[in-house]
């Protein structure tokens, strides 16, 4: 070999397994999907750049851009932010190392993975979402749910709704019995120690009556009080004179009925309170459409805070100390030493995060597909999952679908470019 | 696609034909049956795949020359196949789990026709089945593995709570619907944040309401989704999806629920629903948490009739098709149509066949038994697997979509159909 051109031989020979790798697996797809992205959707056709068009003319495909609009502006921000503060409050503290490691933590799980804990902790069931059951714990507290939730009257008799009480629409003279039967209580609902319902028998000062599960296997009679039916104790019932004043309460008894004493004279109605009634905490519809990206901002932002907060708190380590000195003996607070100071020395780290962040988001995949259940994905698409969707989940066009690789690498190129140049500045 | 890697391929084609050729040649003389080599990619994998491995056994046995190599590709092997025909390099047999993606393949020519084994498909199945596996005149699919989707699920200490029978008729269902709430349980467990769901209900009201006629008119865009009948069977599924008390967790219970919690909301010992409307593979969702027994846990009827309409059910299924014609090919496709080789499957259960000379006797579930039996009968197909993918089998959009912003809004019946006429259209113009 000619001495001239052993140094670029040797150079190449190094170069060309690189080369070829890369050149395999990023050039030549990167390229044969620009080409198929002006094609129809069989790859016959050349049609310039429709699927493009296509793209901003498809309503899921716009939702998605809009979305990921939402994604950039909120998520590198804030990821930089809590992991900037965790990593501040935390670096004189004895305990850092296990707060770090807790945070840090989400990261060693695969983003699917954590995808998958956040669709069951958003469950809107507060017996399967760990969210809705930390909520429904505060809601039960201020307002407990009736012994009667569910509950609604077995005939119209009985006006209202669970919000108001139900009313008995015939009023009643004093000698009077009032039938309340209610259906939709399950039978394990019925309280222990309940009896066969049986209606009193008031004597002429008293209104009496009986509050009962109107139901038995295939319906029953409604209005009626059978055998077999159990009376439904401790509903809490009050009566209204005329004028809707308050003329007596009284409680059930373990086979249904209740007495007011000493009624006078006149038309009575009687009521079943609201309190008897009041639905259990729902659940808040986390994976609903209209919370659905939130919530998964919430779990990509608790996935990568601590990523964030371990990059930054490297950067805090290897700020001088005695910069942060010098303005403290100067006078300045805490507050001031950390805006003044500490930010504007970190700003390098900083921007690392947050562009890193920022190229993450823009390619935000998996944790969608994860979270998100099939109902309210459309409002929850985003680009990479706009893509997936159009290539391979279903429609299989692979001209559209090229399209918004295309678009998608469009968007996360100047930000690499940008990330490239501080990289050789730096070196 | 460079020019030196196809020659490439082609020589090494070469090579690997005249290797064939020669180890054949030897052997050929001593063997009974066909030889050579079969490729199978299919959407069966796990359990199913063991299954389906077991009925190739009698096969390899009678032909102890083929080499049979199997690959289990789930959900995504109409993608898979594609990838491997693009390639230059497609597998002899693959399964298609609809018949508008076989009838894609077909058009696009990478199918070869199984008419050579019509007259045993033929004396097997009815002509329906044919009929669904025939693209421009020409057979191409061999129905190997069926599905019955006009089955109600129900727990069976529910339904004796409430003490109600199995309803026959739409109002008796509704009734007994009724009864169950009055009773302080839910009666519907809907899976619908899985879109399929919600349109295998649609096709079954559709279907009794509207009758086969016009089904299969929809299915192909005859009619338009703003038609009279499509408003009707959608005010009759209203009546399900809007009664909302009765549905766990309610409207938007119904949206987040996916078809396997569906499946377990029923299927359970502290059920939170009684019934759920889905085809006879329900019980192979919870197959190995299933705490109930058959007829006495849970037990199944057929969907109510509507206005009368006489029993029918809609059917969906996997599709066998031939990319590769081959002597062996050839001769597994003929072995697959024979009621021999679905016996086998059968036998293991989580199988409908709709061979119609698989004898009820071989089906182990007195339930599966009976929804094979409605399957051989099924008069109509799924409807979203006969349309374009993109409007009836894709999650967040088309029919999917479209059904679960109905069951967000029931009343908007109107709204609705026009939404669904607009994507149709989109979708068969492409």
């Amino acid at each position: 070999m000619p001495g001239r051109w052993r140094g670029p031989a040797v150079a190449l020979g190094f170069l060309l397994p690189a080369l070829v790798f890369l050149g395999v697996w990023i050039v030549y797809p990167a390229i044969r999907t620009i080409i198929r992205s002006f094609y129809d959707r069989d790859g016959t056709k050349f049609i310039w750049i429709d699927n493009y068009k296509s793209i901003f003319s498809t309503p899921t495909i716009t939702t998605a851009i809009k979305n990921n609009a939402i994604w950039v502006l909120v998520v590198p921000a804030m990821v930089t932010a809590i992991g900037l503060v965790f990593a501040v409050l935390t670096e004189r503290v004895s305990w850092r190392l296990a707060f770090r490691t807790v945070v840090f933590m989400p990261m060693a799980v695969s983003l699917f993975a954590a995808g998958v804990i956040w669709r069951i902790m958003d469950q809107q069931d507060p017996t399967r979402g760990a969210l809705n059951a930390g909520l429904q714990v505060v809601h039960d507290e201020f307002s407990p749910p009736g012994n009667l939730q569910g509950a609604s009257p077995s005939e119209t008799t009985l006006t209202g709704s669970a919000k108001t009480g139900f009313v008995l629409k015939t009023p009643l003279k004093p000698g009077g019995v009032a039938l309340l039967g209610l259906t939709g209580i399950a039978p394990e609902a019925v309280p222990k120690g309940a009896q066969q319902a049986a209606a009193p028998t008031p004597s002429s000062n008293q209104i009496g009556g009986v509050v009962w599960r109107d139901f038995k296997p295939g319906g029953g009679t409604p209005g009626k009080v059978e055998s077999g039916e159990l009376g439904l104790p401790g509903v809490s019932v009050s009566l209204k004179d005329a004028n809707g004043n308050g003329a007596g309460s009284a409680t059930s008894g373990p086979n249904g009925a209740f007495n007011f004493d000493g009624v006078k004279p006149g038309d009575y109605h009687v009521e079943i309170g609201a309190a008897n009634f009041r639905a259990p905490f729902a659940g808040v519809s986390w994976l609903g459409t209209k919370l659905i990206t939130p919530s998964l901002i919430i779990a990509y932002i608790w996935v990568w805070a601590g990523f964030a907060m371990v990059v930054i708190a490297a950067g805090l380590a290897a700020i001088p100390r005695d910069t942060l000195e010098a303005a403290r003996t100067d006078g300045a607070t805490e507050m001031q030493v950390f805006r003044r100071v500490t930010v504007p020395l970190l700003a390098p780290v900083l921007t690392v995060v947050f562009i890193t962040m920022l190229i993450n988001v823009l390619k935000v995949f998996d944790i969608v597909l994860a979270v998100a259940p099939g109902s309210s994905q459309a409002s929850a698409n985003v680009i990479a999952l706009a893509m997936w969707r159009t290539a391979f989940g279903g429609v299989n066009d692979f001209g559209v679908g090229s399209a918004i690789a295309v678009f998608l690498f469009v968007l996360v190129l100047p930000i690499l470019l940008l990330n490239v140049r501080r990289f050789k500045r730096e070196a | 696609m460079g020019k030196h890697r196809l020659l490439l391929a082609g020589a090494l084609t070469c090579a690997l034909a005249g290797v064939v050729a020669v180890s054949s040649a030897g052997g050929a003389h001593k063997q009974r049956g066909v030889s050579g080599k079969i490729s199978i990619i299919a959407k069966w994998t796990g359990d199913e795949q063991t299954a389906f491995e077991a009925v190739l056994g009698p096969f390899k046995t009678a032909n102890p020359g083929v080499d049979i190599s199997y690959q289990g590709a789930g959900d995504n092997t109409p993608q898979i196949v594609a990838t491997a025909i693009a390639g230059g390099n497609p597998p002899d047999i693959a399964t298609m789990p609809q018949p508008g993606t076989m009838a894609d393949f077909a058009k696009k020519g990478s199918l070869k026709s199984i008419a050579f084994a019509k007259a045993d498909i033929a004396k097997h199945y009815t002509s329906f089945w044919v009929q669904l596996g025939t693209v421009n005149g020409k057979l191409y699919g061999l129905f190997f593995k069926g599905s019955q989707k006009s089955t109600v699920w129900y727990n069976v200490k529910q339904f004796k709570n409430a003490g109600v029978k199995p309803p026959s008729t739409w109002p008796q269902f509704l009734k007994v619907a009724k009864t169950i709430r009055a009773s302080g349980e839910k009666a519907y467990s809907i899976g619908g944040a899985d879109g399929w769901t919600l349109t295998d209900l649609f096709e079954n009201i559709y279907l009794r309401s509207a009758g086969a006629a016009k089904y299969n008119l929809l299915s192909k865009h005859k009619i338009k989704w703003t038609d009279a009948s499509v408003k009707t069977a959608l005010k009759l599924m209203a009546q399900v999806v809007g009664d909302t008390g009765n549905i766990p967790g309610g409207k938007s219970g119904a949206l987040q629920t996916d078809f396997n919690t569906s499946v377990s909301n029923v299927f359970s010992n502290s059920p939170k629903a009684a019934m759920v409307i889905e085809g006879d593979f329900v019980p192979g969702v919870v197959a190995s948490s299933n705490p109930l027994k058959a007829i006495t846990g849970y037990n199944v009827f057929d969907f109510p009739s509507i206005n009368g309409s006489k029993p029918t059910s809609v059917g969906g299924g996997d599709i066998v098709t031939l990319l590769k014609d081959t002597p062996a090919g050839r001769a597994l496709i003929k072995y697959l149509a024979t009621p021999q080789a679905a016996t086998i499957w059968a036998k293991r259960g989580g199988y409908s066949s709709p061979n119609k000379d698989v004898k009820p006797s071989a089906y182990k579930d007195p339930l599966q038994r009976k929804a094979a039996a409605g399957l051989v009968k099924a008069a109509v197909f799924d409807m979203s697997d006969l349309q374009p993918a993109s409007f009836g089998a894709t999650a967040g959009q088309g029919e999917w979509k479209l059904f679960q912003d109905f069951v967000n809004n029931p009343k908007n019946v109107n709204g609705i159909t026009a939404q669904l006429e607009a994507a149709a259209a989109k979708a068969y113009k492409k």
